[in-house]
């Protein structure tokens, strides 16, 4: 097979649950048995489920925190200037009875308030967000995960660490948030080429259609795998006809397959005959899209 | 009474199921609170009776012409941003975060923000009561302001024709659109499916319902996937006093129903998944009368 220097591939669906993290996972072990130089990043922070299917020792642990502000309140005069530059309303204010809270929730940490004081009556702390994991699996293959915090609101900020530790040498496979707002936007920003996962339904053609469409004003290229071949209609491969989008591999609907996701296995492991489709695939991408060609 | 079907993990069967819920007998005011990939639209295809815009954050653009490129606003970004791009200040429109701070710093006020109007919330009519649901612009911050637009709305449908029941299918995850969509309902449900990473990440969502101190149930979906998983998950919610409302069958008729635009209930009333969803939503609905005489 063909080992680019580096690549980063992301893998991505607009719809929940199409199979991201089955193919990003068994595309990870496939390429790691090739002796590659490899890296997942599970950049789904709001539910991370890579490491589930794997074995390896934690490296590290990394605390993604965010600034936010402390108003003290025996200097604050109570001008409401830091509310006014707040763009979150995330600075709740009531001077005639001299009321002022920071709602955390809101705050971006962007530091606006602190600019806008004049009385010295702002500082900051550092609020816990999440973690990023990083767990070594066997040699020069890794698994980061960007794990958010329950109760947080935004998993950006975790997503983007994430992905910052996984650097930008070998072969990268981001594992992508669902949906087509910012948290997926930030994991395929960095992405040489995107992985769309989708099954064969209206719903899944819907949200497929919205994501390619994002790709596009993005400038990124696109190949899809359709998962679950066999359940539902036709007019998801009459889509990638029309829009000349490569039909990269077909999954079946297969109970087995199915049965050794949900006990946290590889089916590449059991079904063996599924590795060459995987490098085949791998190989198709990294010809047009991996550096090894520039 | 507000239902809320959300799930953690997605593909888990929460549009599947609140689509059945939303078509058993009685009118309801059905919302897709789902804004990053809603899907219950194309099932339904309700009218347009109304289309509202839906402003999201904002993003600076800077005026070459007034720009001097001193830098000023580089080193205030904390999101990263800005940086010099060929010797030019330049402004990356996916990591701007909309703070705003950049455009009030500029000494020659070079810098302006652009409003984000692109997203959109929809009402009308479907033919078992009213719909509602909201479309997220790609890229844009996944706050769960135009989810509680999209409830608000609900609400006020719900009040003007008289409905009782509204049912709300969520998003995936557990960030700020999930706590938006759960926030003050009767009842959440949960929908999971037998795997590892289901389990995973009903716990999180678990964790999440608690801390709002909601009536939780949970479905199990396609539990005969994996029975010693749904066993496990079975104990686990027997453990924290949270009820199963029910174990459904893995059912292909349900993707067959959905390829025909119809829910369960309108495509095979009779058979089995259909009664397993009528018993769950009275287990649920039959809850809310035993809680009220507490």
């Amino acid at each position: 097979m063909i080992k680019p220097s580096n690549i980063k591939i992301a893998v991505a669906s607009g719809k929940g649950g199409t199979g991201k993290t089955l193919l990003s996972t068994n595309l990870f072990y496939v390429l790691q048995q090739q002796n590659c130089n490899i890296t997942l990043v599970d950049c789904d922070a709001e539910e991370p489920n890579d490491r589930v299917f794997f074995k390896g020792t934690m490296l590290k642990s990394l605390e993604v925190t965010q600034k936010v502000p402390v108003i003290e309140e025996s200097k604050c005069t109570f001008c409401g200037k830091c509310h006014e530059y707040c763009n979150y309303n995330a600075i709740f204010i009531l001077p005639p009875v001299k009321i002022i809270k920071v709602i955390e929730d809101l705050c971006h940490g962007c530091g606006a308030c602190s600019v806008a004081c004049h009385y010295d009556a702002i500082s900051e702390k550092d609020v816990l967000l999440g973690n990023v994991n990083c767990f070594s699996i066997a040699q020069q293959s890794t698994v980061i995960e960007a794990n958010m915090k329950v109760g947080v609101y935004s998993p950006v900020s975790v997503i983007k660490e994430a992905i910052k530790e996984a650097g930008n040498s070998g072969i990268i496979i981001l594992d992508s948030p669902p949906g087509t707002s910012c948290p997926f936007i930030q994991t395929v920003a960095v992405a040489d080429y995107v992985i769309l996962v989708t099954e064969p339904t209206p719903f899944g053609l819907s949200d497929l259609r919205q994501s390619v469409e994002t790709l596009k004003t993005m400038n990124k290229t696109c190949g899809v795998i359709i998962n679950r071949a066999g359940l539902g209609d036709n007019a998801i491969y009459e889509y990638l006809k029309q829009e000349h989008i490569a039909l990269l591999m077909e999954i079946p609907f297969d109970k087995d397959i199915a049965s050794y996701y949900s006990k946290g296995e590889l089916f590449v492991k059991y079904k063996t005959e599924w590795e060459q489709p995987f490098i085949s695939m791998f190989n198709s991408i990294v010809e047009k899209y991996g550096d090894s060609n520039n | 009474m507000e239902i809320a079907i959300i799930s953690g993990k997605g593909g888990t069967g929460k549009s599947s199921i609140s689509a059945a819920f939303a078509t058993l007998s009685g009118k309801v005011v059905l919302a897709d609170c789902d804004v990053d990939a809603a899907n219950l639209f194309i099932m339904f295809n309700p009218t347009h009776e109304e289309e509202q815009v839906y402003m999201g954050g904002q993003k600076a653009v800077i005026d070459y012409s007034m720009c001097t490129n001193c830098g000023l606003c580089v080193d205030y970004c904390r999101f990263g941003a800005i940086s010099f791009l060929n010797g030019r200040v330049s402004i990356s429109e996916i990591l701007c975060d909309g703070c705003k701070l950049c455009s009030r710093i500029c000494p020659s006020e070079a810098i302006t923000m652009i409003d984000s109007d692109k997203s959109r919330m929809y009402a009308g009519t479907f033919r078992n009561g009213k719909m509602v649901y909201g479309r997220l612009a790609p890229g844009e911050e996944n706050s769960g302001k135009l989810v509680n637009m999209v409830r608000d709305k609900a609400k006020k449908m719900a009040k003007a024709e008289n409905i009782d029941t509204i049912i709300l299918d969520g998003p995936p995850g557990i960030g700020c659109p999930v706590i938006s969509t759960i926030t003050g309902v009767d009842h959440v449900v949960i929908v999971t499916e037998p795997t590892i990473s289901g389990l995973h990440d009903l716990k999180r969502t678990i964790e999440i319902t608690s801390k709002f101190n909601l009536k939780t149930w949970v479905i199990i979906n396609k539990y005969d996937l994996n029975n010693e998983m749904a066993n496990e998950i079975e104990l686990y919610c027997n453990g924290l006093g949270i009820s199963i409302a029910g174990k459904f069958t893995f059912n292909a008729q349900v993707v067959e129903a959905m390829v025909q635009c119809k829910s369960i209930m309108e495509y095979a009333p009779e058979s089995d998944f259909a009664t397993q969803i009528q018993s769950a939503y009275n287990m649920i609905a039959n809850g809310k009368i035993i809680s009220k005489r507490n």
